[in-house]
């Protein structure tokens, strides 16, 4: 029983039939060949497949794709605008603030996230805000700088 | 400063910071099939039937195998392990279980499907019956009367029994100390955890017997090797591994599994692509996982707190099958690294690697070494306890002294160079401990303050794996090398092949500044070429902290090669002796051969690349062309070294443990990029932090692992982790061409004894001598208030 | 990581969903999905029907009326952290919000799937039982249920198969009758980020500084929000000094049947219980004005 959906991703709409219990994020990867949203744990908690569902961050793995049916959603590559990197993921580049990377989409989104509902965040916010996204490799030390520099600059500070 | 010695940004990030990095999961190819792998749900059973009938006839179900099904011949080729003890019990390890279950998640059959949801379907139909039998978990079981034997090749369960250093020696050091410090210690059991679960896509070309294996991988050549000697029937040639972007390993992608030889088989098998990725709860029990150590320790002091010998006496988990460098982690990498920085007389050390019903445990992050570290250096804190000295004291007493080096370890290591005073001065600067000391005076006299608490680790670590000749005296089936190969292409641009497999530690730019620093290049002229073993002469991979040392040891000698060969070409055009034209790599107006003393005498570095491939104008005797290799192979293990400062605050009334502080002092010799050697120890740090106060694999009795996801497995955390001030010394190695030691491994080695030291620290007042990792609050909370009762 | 089939139906207005549940018996509802999700991922739950009420425009919105404020069951836990009404009239529940889990949870995570999931260890449920909150069901009929008699066990709740939560009324603590102090604090499990021992606690001071009314419940300590009404029966006309309350505490908060696992045993969480209770309480007192 396939359900006609119609999702806006990165700016192209997409109407496709999904199977109701098609998880999100399998049809972002799976379907839209958008391989930047990473899998990697399955009781959502990892926050490796962190997206912006309608401007706020949203665990593409606990989200039916029948339920974003009518949403528009961001992921990691529909973040740059105009081929300019957008100031989080150059912060990230600047800071040092990944190492295999697997978990920077999602990283990346939370954080995008956080600077939309607080500019100006400390770093025990920045620390809180992204507990529900795992880093094995940083110990998360570049990614709080990182995310500071993107707030400097995108006029929080 | 050089381009060496320079924080340049990665030149990996801009494709992992939009997206476009290509991890294996990410791939696909036509006409694709999904494997999933059915697993025991029992730590020990007799398998009595297989029925796939069901699964087969599901919906878009290609193909159900089992055990027998991979072995027609009836040849068991089961995985290998790659290291050898004299006496080593090797059981088989059968692909898929042929007739018995030995832990929970042991494959017992493969489901190939048109999709990842329809073989997850299918499996569920696959009906396997069991026969219970009893199991075995805890190490220091393992080996009592009446415990359940896992293999019919060990019957007392034990693998190996592994000693070194001096028996004798040690027990008359023991007889004439005054003092000694005593302490069972148990090193918890943790599962890697990268963030990229395993995955592999294996592709047959059956026209020309050709597989190509895309997988997660730290080292695709040996892998490539193991499979050959696994399970495929395929020569080495036949097989092409190709490592895309891996997201974390830790050891726990260096390892040759089942799984990517099954997927491979159905691959083979059906001669249709097949891709399986591990989902987190699979990883979680079954990739291998590290430590579990059972400890008795004991140091021997005279009143001086001098050390006068150390007896160590330790179970080491294997699980239930021997991994692939299994057993070298507990010996090999643990017991030769038991003088830690001092200078001990006499050591003896006692191993028993046992078989228990669990996931295989192998090399994780440190690997010995951590578990060396902690015994050492939980021991230097109970001496100073004994002793009542102060933590800094007792360890400034024992160092081995700068001048005593090389320095032979009564444990079979010759400690190449150090000077581990100057680094414990630096942390206890950083620190401000005595300050912290006040402060902590003044928190135990104020019940409304929380208990602080501060810890000291002074680690050593062997790293930089290894020379060959050694490990292979040692056991290892393999030569621990590296190799490079420098290809300058004719308008100078250069590419790098290096064996070294990287999966975040930032070969491409690290790799390509030693080779632009040496050239006199810009880094952007440099491309790093890595992890496919069609591209790649040959490797040995990334882990042991090698990276650096001997991969990056291979790169400046074979990019030293290319300057000799290209001196001989700049000496035909300068028409000078060869041994008159030096290489200038930072000369005015760009790198450039001129005639010793005669600078204006020169000939650019691009006019003799050119030349090289023009050869117009070249010597008789020398061939066109301008590419070298090495094979590197280091004459003695590195030994970075460095002391960490853990500073804790501890809730009276919870037990709640906040890591208020953490400094690191490290000394990894020269450093190719700081921002990246900071980065290493970051994460170092936080995965000993981990082990100190998060994580454990935990097994029920039966076998079960309750701790098998997220929901219970603790894994670091942002808001459960300080920023980490950390800052260096500089004793380059001796022995290597560029000084450099390792880092990757360095923070996971230091800090869980940093950590579980400071937490004793602070419950010191309560006659707390020892708890056991992971330090929960509820351990912390039952050692203050009743006084550590269970 | 893969749920198993099911059947979908997209219900419109309660009404819509309360058919569908009539014409599949069975049938889970779906809101925000974190609840039930992470359960059909690992194949612990196979429903197969679902019937999402996501779109149900009915059950969104936080309303105040009348001294009460009615919270859709729609309503996700960072809406219920953000909520101006809810930071005015009764805090706690913004409070109890905010530390739930995580940001991308707490935007898609929904205080019905919560409070029908009746988790023990999540940290809404002792927030409505402290604050005295109704729960609003509807089914053939519409009736109301007082939160602490909602909870019925572990994983368990009065909730009927064939009834949606629609709503939950919560009193205003910030009313004409005072300016109640609320708390809630959280030890969280250092994994799931479940409360080990969450305490949630209410409470309104007489003009002299006495106790007028307080009220006390935990999360994660027993298999349904433990209501420690007996401590706060204790502490009703006393001063609220440290001292009376940590005697009320240790005298009165006896958890009986404490739930344990591998990372906490009950004896602890019984303690964390008072521990957890005293601060809550002492924290709200000096919160009411």
């Amino acid at each position: 029983m396939a359900v006609q959906i119609r999702v806006e991703v990165n700016g192209t709409t997409y109407e496709r039939e999904v199977e109701p219990r098609l998880l999100l994020v399998h049809w972002l990867r799976d379907e839209l060949g958008l391989t930047g949203t990473n899998v990697g744990c399955e009781t959502s908690l990892c926050g490796a497949c962190t997206v912006l569902v309608d401007g706020r961050a949203v665990k593409s793995c606990t989200q039916l794709a029948v339920q974003a049916d009518g949403s528009s959603i961001t992921t990691i590559e529909g973040l740059q605008q105009n081929g300019e990197l957008h100031p989080l993921q150059q912060a990230f580049w600047d800071q040092h603030g990944l190492q295999c990377g697997y978990c920077t989409p999602g990283m990346i989104l939370a954080a995008a996230d956080l600077l939309a509902q607080n500019p100006r965040p400390s770093e025990a916010e920045i620390r809180a805000a992204l507990k529900g996204n795992v880093c094995r490799c940083t110990g998360y030390h570049n990614i709080v700088k990182a995310v500071r520099q993107a707030a400097e600059q995108m006029g929080g500070g | 400063m050089g381009v060496i010695g320079s924080s340049i940004k990665r030149r990996e990030d801009p494709a992992l910071i939009t997206g476009r990095g290509r991890y294996t999961d990410d791939l696909s190819l036509p006409g694709m099939l999904h494997a999933v792998i059915v697993r025991s749900p029992h730590a020990h059973a007799r398998i009595v039937s297989i029925d796939a009938a069901a699964a087969r006839a599901a919906e878009g179900v290609v193909a159900v195998y089992d055990g027998r099904d991979l072995v027609p011949g009836g040849e068991i080729k089961g995985v290998p392990t790659g290291w050898l003890l004299p006496d080593l019990k090797v059981p088989v390890h059968p692909l898929l279980a042929v007739d018995r279950v030995r832990y929970v998640g042991d494959g017992v059959a493969v489901v190939v499907a048109e999709s990842r949801y329809a073989a997850r379907d299918a499996a569920d139909l696959v009906e396997v019956e069991y026969e219970p039998l009893p199991a075995v978990v805890d190490p220091a079981k393992a080996t009592a009367d009446g415990a359940p034997r896992i293999h019919d090749e060990a019957p007392e369960n034990v693998a190996f029994d592994w000693q070194l250093g001096d028996r004798e020696k040690t027990d008359a050091a023991f007889a004439a100390a005054t003092k000694v410090a005593r302490l069972k210690l148990r090193n918890n059991r943790l599962i890697p955890h990268a963030v990229e679960p395993r995955a592999c896509l294996a592709d047959y070309d059956p026209t020309s017997g050709e597989l190509t294996l895309r997988m997660t991988s730290q080292n695709p050549h040996v892998h490539r090797l193991l499979m050959h000697l696994a399970s495929m029937g395929l020569p080495e040639h036949k097989m092409r591994i190709i490592a895309p972007e891996v997201g974390g390993g830790f050891g726990s992608k260096i390892h040759h599994y089942p799984d990517e030889a099954i997927t491979a088989w159905c691959a083979i098998n059906l001669k249709r692509p097949v891709k399986w990725t591990a989902t987190r709860s699979e990883a979680n029990l079954t990739d291998a996982h590290g430590r579990d150590h059972a400890t008795t320790a004991e140091l021997a002091l005279d009143d001086g707190g001098r050390i006068l010998g150390l007896r160590v006496e330790t179970y080491a988990a294997m699980g239930a099958y021997l991994s692939t460098f299994a057993a070298s982690v507990p010996t090999y990498l643990y017991g030769t690294l038991l003088s830690g920085q001092y200078d001990i007389p006499a050591i003896h050390v006692h191993v028993y690697g046992v078989f228990t019903n669990t996931t295989p445990v192998d090399a994780y992050r440190g690997a010995g070494r951590p578990e060396a570290t902690f015994v050492v250096e939980r021991l230097m804190d109970a001496a100073a306890e004994v002793c009542g000295l102060d933590p800094a004291a007792i360890r400034r007493r024992n160092f081995v002294p700068p001048e005593k080096f090389p320095y032979p370890t009564q444990v079979a290591l010759e400690y190449d160079s150090g000077n581990y005073e100057p680094a414990l001065d630096k942390a206890l600067e950083l620190a401000g401990y005595d300050a912290l000391r006040e402060a902590q005076k003044a928190a135990r006299d104020d019940p409304k303050k929380p208990l602080i608490g501060i810890g000291l680790s002074s680690y050593i670590e062997a790293c930089g794996l290894a020379p060959s000749q050694v490990v292979g005296a040692l056991g290892a089936q393999a030569g621990l090398w590296e190799s490079a190969k420098i290809r300058v292409q004719p308008s100078g641009s250069v590419t790098v092949y290096t064996g070294s497999s990287a999966h975040g530690q930032g070969h491409h730019t690290t790799f390509a500044q030693i080779v632009a620093d040496k050239l006199g290049i810009d880094p952007e002229q440099v491309e790093v070429v890595h992890g496919d073993t069609e591209k790649v002469q040959f490797g040995m991979g990334t882990y042991g902290s090698r990276s650096a040392a001997v991969g990056g040891s291979a790169i400046a000698t074979a990019t030293d090669k290319v300057v000799a060969k290209a001196r001989k070409i700049a000496a035909h055009l300068l028409e000078a002796a060869e041994e008159d034209v030096v290489f200038d790599p930072a000369a005015d107006g760009g790198p450039a051969f001129h005639v010793r003393g005669v600078p204006d005498k020169r000939q650019g570095w691009g006019d003799v690349v050119l030349q090289a491939y023009l050869a117009h104008n070249y010597p008789d005797d020398l061939e066109p062309g301008l590419e070298e290799t090495s094979f590197y192979n280091p004459s003695n293990f590195v030994y970075p070294f460095g002391t960490h400062v853990a500073v804790v605050e501890i809730d009276r009334e919870t037990g709640e443990v906040r890591l208020a502080r953490y400094v690191a002092v490290d000394d990894c010799g020269n450093q190719i990029n700081p921002m990246i050697v900071a980065g290493q120890v970051h994460g170092g740090i936080a995965q000993g932090v981990g082990q100190a106060l998060w994580e454990q694999a935990v097994y029920d009795d039966s076998g079960q692992l309750v701790t098998g996801t997220l929901l219970d497995y603790a894994v670091p955390r942002a808001h459960n982790l300080p920023s980490f001030e950390t800052d260096h010394t500089v004793t380059p190695c001796p022995h290597n061409p560029l000084g450099v030691k390792g880092i990757g491994e360095a923070g996971t080695i230091a800090s869980p004894a940093a950590v579980v030291n400071a937490v004793v620290d602070a419950l010191k007042p309560y006659g707390v001598n020892h708890l056991d990792m992971p330090i929960t609050p509820e351990k912390v909370w039952r050692a203050i208030h009743l006084k550590g009762a269970l | 990581m893969f749920p198993a089939r099911f059947d979908y139906h997209r219900a419109t207005t309660v009404d819509d969903a309360l058919r569908l549940l009539g014409e599949h018996p069975g049938a889970k509802l779906l809101a925000g999905g974190h609840s039930l999700i992470p359960m059909m991922k690992l194949r612990l739950a196979m429903p197969e029907v679902l019937i999402d009420v996501g779109r149900v425009s009915e059950l969104k919105g936080i309303e105040r009326e009348e001294g009460k404020i009615y919270v859709g069951a729609l309503t996700t836990h960072a809406e219920l952290a953000a909520s101006e009404v809810l930071a005015a009239h009764c805090p706690i529940l913004a409070e109890a919000a905010s530390k739930i889990a995580d940001p991308a949870v707490r935007n898609k995570g929904t205080i019905g799937g919560n409070v029908a999931h009746a988790d023990p260890a999540s940290d809404l449920p002792a927030v409505l039982v402290a604050t005295g909150a109704v729960i609003h069901l509807k089914g053939r009929r519409q009736r109301q249920v007082k939160a602490a008699d909602f909870f019925t066990g572990l994983l368990a709740t009065d909730l009927g198969e064939d009834e949606i939560l629609t709503r939950i009324e919560i009193p205003d603590l910030h009313g004409r009758s005072g300016h109640a102090g609320s708390a809630y604090l959280k030890y969280e499990h250092p994994a799931s980020g479940y409360a080990i021992c969450g305490a949630a606690a209410v409470v309104k001071k007489n003009a002299d500084g006495t106790c007028a009314a307080a009220s006390l419940a935990l999360n994660g300590v027993s298999a349904t929000p433990f209501d420690a009404a007996r401590v706060c029966r204790e502490l009703i006309g006393a001063p609220l000094d440290d001292a009376v309350i940590r005697q009320a505490v240790n005298d009165h908060l006896h958890v009986g049947d404490p739930l344990s696992d591998v990372y906490a045993s009950g004896l602890y969480r019984a303690e964390l219980a008072k521990v957890y209770g005293r601060r809550a309480l002492r924290l709200a007192r000096d919160r009411a004005r």
